[in-house]
Formats: C-alpha cells, structure tokens, sequence
C-alpha cells in the first residue's frame, strides 16, 4: 500500500484520529501534548498516529493535506486542524460539541 | 531577522492586516541560538473574514510555503478579523518544546 493509501485508510477507519509526535501518554512536543490533552478531555476514544516512528506519513500527509506541521486532528475524514485550532475550540466548547457528534465505536 | 523580515513582508502584503505582531520563539526549542525556527504569530485581517480556523490557517501557510519548506519548522498562529480581535482576551502562551524532532 502507497503512504497515501495508508492515510486515507487510516482517515476513513477512524472517524478521530490524531497524527501527533509522540502518544498521547508520552507525546514528544509541547503542541502535541497540549492537543492530545484537549482530546481526551472530551472523553471520547480517539486513534492516533506518532508520526516520529512513521516518517513516511511525517513527509506525505503534509501535503495531502495543504498543512505543513503536527499535530492535526482529523473528524469523520475532514482536517480540523493544529494545535491552535484545537485550544481554541476546546476553549470554546466546539471542541466537544465536534467529538460528540461521532458516534460511539461498536465494542 | 532575515526569516522575519520575510513573514512580515509577505503577511502585510497579502493580507494587508490592521494588526500583526511576529515573535521569534525559537529559544523555546531544540535548535541552535539564534536560529529562525519557531515563530508566533498574530494576525488581524478583514481577509479572515467568513474562513472557518482551518481555512485562516491554510491560507497563511500558503503565503509562507517558502518559508515553511525552509527554515521555518513550525508556526502558532492566532489569526482574528478585526471584529473578534476588538473582544479578545485571550493569552497566547506557546508551550515549550519536549524534545521529540532532536536529529
């Protein structure tokens, strides 16, 4: 499968993904650390991609998506955005009123 | 300067902002002294007016392409039109680097 492949795989199999440096328990950037944090306080299990241990997707998601930087948040196979995007709404309670709009993954 | 000068010069020009303050963040992060790596930037323009974040965002990206696939690694921007910068009370505090693009 060609990177580009595998991202849209991964966007279409994760209605939240985020492509962070590092986890979520152990992120590796300051942005991605604080944008994490604003995820999982709307209380929802999200996905997510390091994108230091994949730098493939590092090189090609970029351009894929017309945005240069990580993190980026992904909703329903649409950019959200960055980190300041993603304080800004979870300042604002958009944040969470756009996670709770996906629907619970079956378990 | 140079890296500065350059987003400043592009950022007035294009979008022609009533308000942009550009700070040099580097010293926060992994790089050498000096270096013109990180910026913050604020940006207050009628341009932004009906783009959603997402689409602010990109839209300065694309003005700064040069910069971004160059020196410049990462932006924090904060981009209002000038009816949201007028009740904005916000603090933009960037947070500090944790080490993770180390070459």
């Amino acid at each position: 499968m060609s990177t580009i492949e595998t991202i849209k795989s991964q966007l279409s199999e994760n209605p939240i993904i985020l492509y962070m440096k590092g986890s979520p328990n152990a992120p590796q950037c300051g942005f991605s650390s604080k944008a994490s944090q604003a995820l999982m306080a709307c209380g929802k299990r999200f996905a997510y991609v390091d994108i230091l241990s994949n730098p493939d997707i590092r090189s090609e998601l970029p351009k894929y998506a017309n945005w240069p930087t990580f993190p980026q948040l992904w909703v329903n196979g649409e950019l959200v955005g960055g980190c300041d995007i993603i304080m800004q709404m979870h300042e604002d309670g958009e944040l969470k009123t756009l996670i709770d709009t996906v629907p619970d993954a079956a378990e | 300067m140079q890296v500065q000068q350059a987003i400043t010069a592009k950022l007035t020009s294009t979008f022609s902002p009533i308000e942009c303050i550009i700070e040099n963040e580097s010293h926060m992060h992994n790089v050498a002294k000096g270096s013109e790596t990180h910026f913050k930037v604020i940006c207050v323009s009628d341009a932004f007016e009906g783009l959603l974040p997402v689409k602010r965002h990109q839209a300065v990206y694309s003005c700064l392409s040069e910069e971004l696939d160059g020196p410049v690694h990462a932006l924090s921007l904060h981009l209002f039109t000038p009816a949201q910068w007028a009740k904005n009370s916000r603090s933009f505090e960037s947070p500090q680097c944790m080490g993770g693009s180390k070459k």
